[in-house]
């Protein structure tokens, strides 16, 4: 057998989160085991690859191994057409998740981490005063028994470890964003810019993207939410918008998935498991970005966990919440707001700002230049975001 | 557990699943489970919500209002234990 019986801590999920949460658990002299359901790790990637070179470098020095292409542009497309480029500060970096996601475990196991895959956990052990006490695992059709201390959900948007623990972590039809991606090749876009569209017939309470991924080829999907997709799926929008601007494209591959763009969950930890990543809603709400922010949460989840174990002391992991909240938690929140509010724009609100930020001098067309033409165009909206903070 | 007493409905369409967990995420009876390719209904959970049917990116879910016992489908595996 090629891991143990018994662990300091267990990770359920081999993505950027769970790997972040064993490599930093493991850095404080934890032992700490990952178990991956899938064959690989880093397959199949659901996710449209874009992170900040900011966001990126608090972890891991960029690599051309696995960044498919550099951006220093970004467009807003508005429903009418008509398209912005605000100035971008700074530089992002579009992904090889496939390859990145491999890096990432590799460090994890670096610090002393020991990982599985194809290892399908489902059900926890439970001691008999309710704690969670290790998990139950099938490897290769064999179910094994593997105790543990801690336990760190890293499970993703179809979380159900958190659930066992006596979390609820499903997400509102409002806030879950269901995606469609291509990535299609033949096609000729800017190498180097990030295009985004809006408008309800493009992609209703979501947007679209356009992603460069060198070689004429891009990543191409789409979020709505599934409150929008009660009418109409994400993949017959994607598909419109693909027939209508890259008829030609060759697809290479097709994916799908959920976005929980919600507040963090609200139950971080409980019985000695604690949620990282999509599993704890712990994206960006209005960009639906997941990257760096599930890789924040897991790094903080493992430095708590790893320093609960040096201790002996689990009441320690009721710290994670309040770190999380202080680091990233609150600006998710304040984003959460923002997006109800941006969510309630109709078509002619956005064509009317992107028109009147074409109107400014290019060097005033930053985000917030656009924040106040937004907030001219439609005063109500400073009326709705007074409401916000005084709520 | 409690017998179910309505007939199942949801229908995953063999070949349209891609596995993306968007129904599970979404599920607020924990009734779906994702393995690495196959997608489990816990039958006595679900209440025909159609949560699910709406969040499927690829529109594989489908609801049969006389029930799907006359369909192929997957047989629900690894239901956790303990409940």
């Amino acid at each position: 057998m090629m891991w143990n019986n018994t662990y300091d801590i267990i990770v359920v999920g081999a993505g950027p989160a769970g790997s972040t949460a064993a490599r930093y658990a493991a850095a404080e002299g934890a032992s700490v085991l990952v178990l991956e359901k899938d064959r690989d790790v880093g397959y199949p990637v659901r996710c449209g690859e874009a992170v900040s070179h900011e966001g990126l470098i608090q972890f891991i020095d960029p690599d051309p191994r696995w960044i498919a292409t550099t951006v220093t542009r970004f467009r807003l497309v508005a429903p009418n057409g008509c398209a912005v480029e605000p100035k971008l500060d700074g530089r992002g970096y579009i992904l090889e998740r496939r390859l990145f996601d491999y890096v990432l475990a590799q460090r994890a196991v670096q610090e002393g981490a020991h990982v599985v895959t194809k290892a399908y956990v489902y059900d926890l052990l439970r001691s008999s005063d309710g704690t969670v006490c290790g998990v139950k695992v099938v490897v290769k059709e064999r179910t094994y028994e593997i105790r543990a201390k801690i336990v760190i959900a890293a499970d993703g948007v179809e979380s159900r470890v958190g659930r066992w623990a006596g979390i609820s972590t499903n997400c509102s039809i409002k806030d879950m964003e269901s995606c469609a991606q291509v990535t299609i090749t033949g096609i000729t876009v800017e190498p180097d810019r990030l295009d985004f569209y809006f408008g309800s017939t493009v992609a209703p309470d979501g947007y679209l993207w356009v992603f460069p991924k060198g070689n004429h080829t891009a990543n191409v999907g789409i979020g709505i939410s599934v409150e929008a997709a009660k009418r109409r799926s994400a993949l017959q929008y994607l598909q419109q918008f693909l027939e209508t601007h890259f008829p030609h494209a060759s697809i290479l591959t097709q994916i799908a998935g959920g976005v929980p763009c919600a507040k963090t969950n609200s139950v971080l930890v409980k019985n000695n498991v604690m949620l990282v990543g999509d599993a704890a809603h712990q994206v960006n709400p209005i960009s639906g970005g997941g990257i760096i922010s599930g890789m924040i949460g897991g790094m903080i989840a493992g430095q708590v966990a790893g320093r609960a174990i040096q201790q002996q002391n689990f009441a320690l992991l009721d710290e994670y919440p309040a770190l999380w909240h202080k680091r990233l938690g609150w600006r998710h929140e304040l984003f959460y707001s923002i997006k109800e509010v941006i969510s309630n724009f109709t078509d002619d609100t956005l064509n009317s700002i992107a028109e009147s930020v074409l109107k400014l001098p290019e060097d005033k067309r930053t985000l917030g230049g656009i924040f106040r033409v937004a907030l001219w165009n439609k005063p109500s909206l400073l009326l709705d975001l007074a409401k916000l903070f005084v709520s | 557990m409690e017998k179910r007493h309505i007939p199942l409905m949801m229908y995953i369409v063999p070949g349209k699943c891609d596995f993306c967990g968007c129904c599970v995420g979404v599920c607020p009876e924990d009734a779906l489970e994702l393995l690495e390719a196959r997608i489990s209904i816990i039958e006595e959970r679900c209440t025909n919500c159609r949560k699910c049917e709406w969040a499927c990116p690829w529109n594989a879910i489908e609801f049969h209002r006389g029930g799907v016992e006359y369909l192929p489908r997957v047989q629900p595996q690894f239901i956790n234990e303990s409940r």
